[in-house]
């Protein structure tokens, strides 16, 4: 009995301190964030029309029923008037309604309109980048300078603080001013790049383009989520994009050439690579890639995800090993990893799953086993 | 008519009430097949409600709580398929089986056995249901349904078997609807009493009049969409791979040609009952009664050619995406005509407050708040930032919880002491009223500013600058639940018993209209008319 | 709804669960055999025996009532209604099927094919142009692309002219029967019952020369896809309605319909008329244009 009460005594404690705690978060946003780009600014602008012309009707709608409750009520002795319909208003409110709230909706409409041009707008665009939404990635191509990012969610962060899933470990980097356009398209299933202040959302459909544009006004970063049902990694897709002057960008710009050059360079560099160096490498580059799915302990998830950590891909041929690598298996989740990766990338990862978690292979793949096989 | 309970027990043999458990299983009776719907739609409610409650207590604060993300996903899916098809739409059904043909003054309805089949493949499909969720639990069968209701390819195409069977849950179900709307349309065409014309029928039969044309218009498109669905999962064909030179997004045409008229279909019949209960305790007539069955008819009508409102992201060519644009901006004529005649039915008139008038009062009130962001939906550009956002699931639950689940609701209340001869607890009604009405918009109000805020649907975890709203979305939602309870509590207590029911127990349920129903003892007679009555 | 007659409300009956049941049954076990689990063709085989045999037994009783006559005019009004929604409802389901084609041909292919507004999907499909029929797909590696088109010559046009008569023959049935003549009406009958089954037999023929020697499969992308469902889905109706032919002429050989009685007839000559107008919409669009 006691130990009932006591039972029972601790759970009231953690409601209550749980009741008590959580409210401590500041209520921070509520609207719309602030926009940083001319055509959110314009939604914005749009947005707060439609809402204040919502609130006016519910204001309008509200008082005429609650005069109407404090006039017309039986307990006041008020006698309803059965002739009410019979007056002019009752004849006529068929028409009289309809064209007042036909006027609200043209006007509505009339603005949303123009917006939607803009929207639509095919003007040129300084930089082009292709987003490619993956299971449960992005990859950013700027289609002019051929760099290439990949995006992925930065897994460090605890869940109490405020960027717990909405951080990245690549950033995707934007000039300020200059009019962009994305190329929005997908690998697997749909997904929607969004990211309030600076870009509305357009779907990301596999084997279609999708177009969106936009001009960033300020520097900063901005923060968005993928907004479309993709899937167990749906909540784990965030979206950060830093916008910087001109000037900064064509720096950056510059290191990543350099970087792509280099790294290309390497993969295809004629050497044989040692196992343990293959390993370290292959380590970092699965758990960005595959840990998603695999899992950092090679064990999957059960029913959904193969475990590799005694797979009998992994541990068999490595002819079959890098054929589901690099061509992936239809209609799964398994995508194909040969135009994602390069050589020296692919031979790390599928050396290190065939020698991590107990998989004691021994084989040290090289880049020239992929460069073979693709 | 009333002869025919006084003489209940040495009448002709037309009123023999069967017994024992073949008296529901093979029944041909439209009342105890109305019954037999309304258990289950209430079975239902526990059960997508409590799908609904593990996915409020998993959003309780940021982190993973209870489930994983593919488990919530698969919940969501269920608690939406659930509530729509096998509650609201279930409910809808079970009433217009009740009132339709006792309204109209007919025997029963149109085709008896087929109104019996139309019941039961619904337990069929809800067993379908439970096994598409059960099936991802062995080993080989993929994963589970996660894709939320819209089953959006190529996310559905990738799902494990799970998939198969929600797609025959659904092919079965829609058998079931169609069959019950032909029913129920055939119904009130022929069968109405010799005097009951057309624009004598109270508005609850003429709403379900639309919607059921709605049905037989949709379901099949519904049908044929997961067809095509299951074609690609299995039998190689292309029609959502753009690989084959399909398009995934034709599914969502498809999806959405049934889905926008559906929600007519779930807010319909609710419009129909406040359309009886506004008059009965304003004790006045309808206002404006045949302009709103012509409005009705506008809105089934316009309903049926603005399903692309809930695409405006995929890339459509600027003229389709402003037709659609304008197009669902009009439906608040329709609608906001509906709302009119039901606050100028209030006007001047001599309110009281029992249970079902003042649900029938909060209905109007926030479905006009559901309709309201429903422009503000339907405008292109700003849905280009709502789309998907937790500002959508705010609308449609104003939308469809006080549009069709408090319709329902008000009409149980209303109908009850007819149903069991036995008035409810005012007390209790009205205790419920309040606590369901504002914990609901507890729960469902702060989803408007997290929407805006950024936060996506259909995710299993979010950021904590997302926090507080949710908190709050979480405590409303457990207390929303919780009141359920009391629901249940007050519907068992009044068919055990209670104080006996009038045949007309609301003062003002026959001014200005000329259903039947009331002409029949509470409860009324096995079979209702055995010859027709005939309205002057 | 101006009759004075009672309507006629039948006794419980098991019939509609039974169906029920077996509506589940067969679906059950059609999951299951495409997924190849277990029994899953030996449950689905015990679903259709059991819908099989409630065709039989529920349509029985119907006759049987209709026979003793306890159906007045608004019972049969009743029915006919609800045969004219039913038959609403299937027209809807094909609607959804000319929808995606008309979809395919001007929207989604074109758009592959770098058309449209935004007319930049062809970055994804290098060399890829738009062309219906669609032999060069997209992406071929997981379809096998068909070697030609169906043309609208031959078969298809014999089957056109098949199946209008076959109208013309039931309707001149139709005739017989209001006219009493029975050898009029079961000669009609049996003329569109076995053109409906010259049909059945030319479409087989097709689809088996399709596949053999055309390469035109289901999984031939969009092209295939879109051919099979369409024609498939007639098929289907098309065997049904032969079938509920069969049952009506085996019934006016029995007399049971009246010039005044024949709801059967008229229902299943309803449904076979619009068979008869989907095939033409399917000959026009499929294989035509
Ligand atoms: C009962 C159900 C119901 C009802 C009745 C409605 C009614 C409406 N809905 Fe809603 N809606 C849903 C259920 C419903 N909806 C659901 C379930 C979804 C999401 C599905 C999913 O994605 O899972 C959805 C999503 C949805 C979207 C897509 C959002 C997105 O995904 O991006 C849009 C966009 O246009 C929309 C618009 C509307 C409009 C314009 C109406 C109109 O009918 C409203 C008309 C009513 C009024 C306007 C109020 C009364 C009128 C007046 C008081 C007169 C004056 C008013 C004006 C001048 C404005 N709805
Ligand atoms: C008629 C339809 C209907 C109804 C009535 C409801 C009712 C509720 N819905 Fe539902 N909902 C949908 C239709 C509906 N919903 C649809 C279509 C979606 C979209 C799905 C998708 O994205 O695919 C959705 C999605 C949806 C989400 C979005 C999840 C996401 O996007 O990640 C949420 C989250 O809060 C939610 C919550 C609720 C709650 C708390 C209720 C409550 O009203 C439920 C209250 C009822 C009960 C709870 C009764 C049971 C009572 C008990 C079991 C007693 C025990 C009580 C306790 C344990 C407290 N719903
Ligand atoms: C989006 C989820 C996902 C990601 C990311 C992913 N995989 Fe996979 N992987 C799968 C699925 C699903 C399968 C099972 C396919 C099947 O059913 O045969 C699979 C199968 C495999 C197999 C075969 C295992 C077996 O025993 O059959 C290997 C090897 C593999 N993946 C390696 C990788 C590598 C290497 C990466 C990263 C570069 C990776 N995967 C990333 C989902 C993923
Ligand atoms: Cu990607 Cu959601
Ligand atoms: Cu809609």
């Amino acid at each position: 009995m006691s130990e009932l009460k006591q039972i029972f005594k601790r759970g009231l404690l953690l409601i209550a301190s749980t009741l008590f705690s959580i409210p401590a978060f500041a209520v921070r946003e509520y609207n719309l964030p602030e926009p940083a780009s001319t055509i959110t600014r314009e939604i914005y602008d749009l947005h707060m029309l439609t809402a204040t012309v919502a609130t006016i009707i519910m204001i309008i709608v509200t008082g005429i029923i609650v005069y109407a409750l404090i006039k017309f009520r039986k307990s006041t002795g008020y006698q309803a008037d059965q002739n009410f319909n019979h007056t002019w208003f009752g004849r006529w409110s068929w028409a009289l309604v309809p064209a007042i709230v036909l006027g609200i909706d043209f006007s509505v409409a009339g603005s949303a309109v123009k917006t939607l041009g803009n929207i639509e707008s095919h003007d040129p665009a300084a930089v082009t980048v292709k987003v490619t939404g993956s299971q449960w990635k992005w990859t950013y191509d700027y289609m002019e300078d051929g760099v290439k990012i990949v995006s992925n969610l930065n897994k460090d962060i605890p869940s109490t603080d405020d960027l717990y899933l909405r951080d990245v470990d690549n950033r995707l980097v934007l000039p300020i001013n200059q009019r962009i356009r994305f190329l929005h398209t997908a690998t697997d299933v749909l997904h929607a790049w969004w990211v309030p202040a600076i870009a509305y959302k357009k779907d990301s459909i596999p084997g279609y383009i999708n177009e969106t544009w936009t001009m960033i006004d300020k520097e900063g970063v901005y923060r968005g989520q993928c907004a479309e049902n993709c899937g167990t990694g749906h909540a784990y897709m965030p979206i950060v994009v830093e916008a910087m002057s001109e000037a900064n960008y064509a720096e950056w710009m510059n290191e990543q050439k350099l970087a792509m050059v280099a790294a290309v360079a390497e993969s295809s560099a004629d050497k044989t690579w040692p196992l343990a160096e293959l390993m370290e490498r292959g380590e970092k580059l699965y758990n960005t890639n595959c840990a998603g799915c695999h899992m950092p302990t090679g064990t999957g998830l059960p029913g959904v995800f193969p475990a590799l950590k005694g797979s009998a891909v992994a541990l068999g041929d490595l002819a079959k090993h890098n054929e589901v690598v690099l061509k992936g298996v239809a209609g799964t989740a398994m995508a194909a990893w040969a135009s994602q990766l390069n050589d020296l990338e692919l031979a790390a990862i599928i050396t290190y799953e065939r020698n991590a978690w107990g998989n004691d292979t021994g084989d040290a793949v090289q880049p020239a086993d992929i460069k073979a096989a693709r | 008519m009333s002869e025919a309970t006084i003489h209940d027990d040495h009448h002709d043999h037309h009123d023999h009430k069967p017994t024992g458990i073949g008296r529901w299983l093979f029944s041909t009776n439209h009342k105890d097949i109305g019954t037999m719907y309304l258990i289950f739609a209430l079975v239902m409610l526990f059960l997508g409600g409590a799908s609904a409650m593990v996915l409020r207590m998993e959003l309780f604060m940021p982190g993973i709580q209870i489930v994983d993300p593919d488990t919530y996903n698969n919940l969501l899916t269920n608690h939406a398929l659930i509530m729509v098809f096998g509650m609201v739409m279930p409910a809808g059904a079970g009433m217009a089986n009740w009132m339709i043909p006792m309204m109209i003054g007919a025997p029963d309805m149109a085709l008896p056995r087929l109104n019996n089949l139309s019941f039961w493949l619904l337990p069929m499909a809800g067993t379908m249901l439970i096994l598409s969720m059960v099936v991802s639990y062995f080993p080989g069968t993929g994963t589970p349904v996660n894709t939320g209701w819209t089953l959006y390819p190529p996310l559905s195409v990738q799902s494990g078997m799970g998939m198969d069977f929600l797609i025959f849950t659904i092919h079965i179900l829609g058998i079931s609807s169609i069959l019950a709307a032909i029913n129920i349309v055939t119904t009130i065409v022929n069968m109405r009493a010799p005097g009951m014309t057309w624009f004598k029928l109270p508005l609850f039969v003429w709403s379900w009049l639309f919607t059921g044309l709605l049905l037989i218009m949709i379901m099949p498109v519904l049908a044929g969409g997961v067809t095509m669905l299951l074609f690609d999962r299995h039998f190689g064909t292309s029609f959502f791979d753009a690989a084959g030179g399909g398009d995934p997004v034709l599914f969502q045409h498809l999806f959405w040609f049934f889905g926008h008229p559906e929600v007519y279909v779930l807010l319909l019949p609710s419009i129909g009952v406040l359309g009886l209960i506004i008059p009965t305790f304003s004790r006045k007539p309808l206002f404006a009664y045949k302009p709103l069955v012509w409005f009705m008819a506008a809105l089934t009508a316009l309903g049926m050619v603005v399903w692309a409102h809930h695409q405006y992201t995929i890339g459509m060519s600027l003229n389709a995406t402003t037709y659609f644009m304008i197009g669902t901006i009009l439906i608040s004529i329709p609608v906001g005509m509906m709302l009119m005649s039901f606050i100028f039915t209030m006007w001047r008139g001599a309110m009281t407050f029992e249970t079902p008038m003042l649900f029938g009062i909060a209905i109007i009130l926030m479905f006009s708040f559901a309709g309201v962001t429903g422009v503000m939906l339907a405008v292109v550009p700003a849905d280009l930032q709502y789309h998907d956002s937790y500002f959508v699931v705010a609308h449609f639950h104003y939308a469809l919880i006080p549009g069709s689940v408090f319709g329902l609701y008000a009409a149980v209340f209303y109908w009850l002491p007819k149903w069991t001869g036995h008035m409810y607890n005012e007390t209790h009604g009205k205790i419920f009223f309040w606590w369901t009405t504002l914990s609901f918009n507890l729960t469902f109000f702060p989803q408007h500013f997290s929407g805006l805020a950024g936060m996506p649907r259909r995710i299993v975890d979010y950021s904590p600058q997302f926090a507080d709203f949710n908190y709050l979305s979480s405590v409303g939602g457990m207390l929303f639940g919780l009141s359920h309870l009391l629901f249940l509590y007050i519907i068992i207590k009044t068919v055990k018993g209670g104080e006996k029911a009038p045949a007309n127990p609301w003062e003002g349920s026959m001014i200005g209209t000329t259903g039947l129903e009331w002409t029949l003892s509470s409860p009324p007679p096995f079979h209702s008319f055995s010859t027709p009555p005939s309205v002057k | 709804m101006t009759t004075n007659e009672t309507y006629f409300i039948p006794e419980p009956s098991r019939w509609p669960i039974i169906s029920a049941s077996g509506v589940f049954v067969l679906l059950f076990g059609f999951i299951l055999f495409i997924n190849d689990v277990g029994a899953g063709s030996m449950i689905m085989t015990a679903g259709f025996l059991m819908i099989t045999y409630i065709f039989f037994g529920w349509f029985g009783t119907v006759i049987d009532e209709n026979l003793k006559g306890n159906y007045g005019s608004q019972v049969s009004t009743s029915f006919r209604q609800g045969m004219f929604w039913f038959i609403t409802s299937e027209v809807f389901f094909f609607l959804t099927f000319f929808g995606c084609l008309y979809y395919f041909r001007t929207i989604a292919i074109p758009y592959l094919g770098g058309e449209g507004q935004l007319g930049s999907s062809n970055l994804l499909w290098d060399g890829f142009t738009a062309h219906w029929p669609l032999i060069n797909l997209p992406d071929a590696t997981n379809y096998s692309p068909p070697k030609e088109a169906m043309g609208a010559g031959g078969i298809p046009l014999w089957n056109t002219i098949i199946l209008l008569s076959s109208g013309a023959t039931l309707t001149w049935a139709h005739w017989g029967l209001k006219k009493e003549s029975k050898n009029q009406l079961v000669l009609g009958l049996i003329m569109t019952v076995v053109l409906g089954l010259i049909f059945f037999a030319l479409q087989a023929y097709e689809y088996y020369h399709a596949y053999t020697a055309m390469g035109l499969k289901l999984t031939s992308g969009i092209y295939g896809s879109t051919f099979y469902m369409l024609t498939g889905f007639h098929g289907l109706h098309v065997t049904i309605g032969t079938i509920m032919l069969i049952v009506i002429t085996i019934r006016s050989m029995k007399d049971h319909f009246t010039e005044e009685n024949h709801f059967a007839f008229e229902a299943v000559a309803w449904y076979w008329h619009f068979v008869d107008v989907v095939w033409i919409g399917l000959y026009f669009f499929v294989y035509w244009l």
